[in-house]
């Protein structure tokens, strides 16, 4: 059975049915691989580093220069807010700095969103001072 | 740039300079198809810039990936750590991505806007670049981002034109990123699509 991403978030049906919902963050990696132009986890690029992402307020680096969209935009960055800016950023929030159609496949972003989810805090990929 | 060699700058200085004398001249069919890619950064003017304020943005985050990708060869190609031949692959490399961002910058003065300043300064993972291959994987990565950059930014370019350089831009560093892989041993060119 086949349920729309949307439909799952909504009324949140037991989460087994959400397929797109599970991420593999294994998967999520390589999809990664599709930002590393303009970002990387631990130092600023074209885009922000990516380190801490998960649970931080959008725009909250002090030492990037975020467009005025993406700051007033009042996001905090979790799977579902990550989900509707990835999709489209330019849609969700216009005026953004981020110039990229997004990523369009819903499971694509679910394994992409695990993949953040966990490397955004691994201490590995993370070092000291690299989340702020 | 210093790792430019003077026969890659007259190069270049030559081609702009044909490029710059382009409209004086009637040029054959064949010139012209060969220039498709970059004569439109010449000729757009800013009537036509209907939505330029949306291409402007996009053409700006392209700019600015170019120009780390420029600094990114940069320290690659003084690392040391390469040698030749794929030393002379990097310096050429670069040299392209030097193109990419003079033939981006043009083309947002033309649509009125500012072109994005190169950063004074770049963070790149040098303490974890120890030998050629990690410089090679580096620049890989670099290029396997742009090529989905250029792919994330064809579909939402106003402009069809635009979108048609981008796609010009987009093969040049799909090749880059293809010969990076042949250069690590892996397969140069991994899958049907790129994504
Ligand atoms: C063309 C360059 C480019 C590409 C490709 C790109 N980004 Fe971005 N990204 C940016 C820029 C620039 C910003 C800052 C946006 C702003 O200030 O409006 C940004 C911002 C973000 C943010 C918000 C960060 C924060 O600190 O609030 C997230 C999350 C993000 N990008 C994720 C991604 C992911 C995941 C991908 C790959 C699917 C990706 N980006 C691809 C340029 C890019």
């Amino acid at each position: 059975m086949k349920i729309p991403f949307a439909v799952c978030i909504g009324v949140m049906v037991v989460a087994s049915l959400c397929h797109a919902a599970d991420g593999d963050a294994g998967k999520g990696a390589q999809i990664y691989q599709r930002c590393l132009a303009c970002h990387s986890l631990e130092h600023n690029r074209s885009g922000p580093r990516h380190c801490g992402l998960f649970g931080r307020p959008a725009a909250a680096l002090p030492d990037f220069t975020y467009s005025q969209a993406l700051k007033s935009a009042g996001l905090t960055w979790d799977a579902v807010t990550l989900d509707r800016f990835l999709e489209n950023p330019l849609k969700a929030v216009p005026g953004t700095k981020m110039a990229y159609a997004g990523v369009k496949n819903a499971q694509e972003r679910a394994d992409l969103i695990a993949y953040l989810k966990q490397a955004t805090h691994d201490p590995a990929k993370c070092p000291e001072g690299s989340s702020r | 740039m210093s790792s430019t060699t003077p026969q890659a700058s007259t190069t270049t200085a030559a081609r702009r300079s044909f490029l710059s004398g382009f409209g004086k001249f009637t040029l054959s069919a064949t010139a012209i198809a060969l220039l498709a890619g970059r004569d439109r950064l010449a000729l757009i003017g800013s009537a036509e810039a209907k939505t330029a304020g949306n291409d402007v943005t996009i053409l700006n985050a392209a700019l600015a990936a170019e120009q780390e990708a420029i600094a990114a060869y940069q320290v690659g190609a003084s690392s040391g750590l390469l040698q030749k031949p794929v030393l002379d692959l990097a310096v050429q490399f670069q040299g392209h991505h030097k193109e990419h961002a003079t033939a981006l910058a043009t083309t947002v003065k033309k649509l009125g806007g500012t072109p994005v300043a190169a950063k004074a300064k770049y963070t790149f993972p040098v303490e974890k670049l120890k030998t050629q291959a990690d410089v090679l994987s580096f620049a890989a990565e670099l290029e396997r981002g742009a090529v989905s950059a250029y792919l994330g930014a064809i579909p939402i370019l106003d402009d069809r034109e635009l979108a048609k350089v981008a796609a010009s831009i987009l093969g040049d560093e799909a090749m880059h990123w293809a010969v990076l892989r042949q250069a690590l041993g892996l397969p140069p060119v991994p899958s049907a699509f790129v994504s």
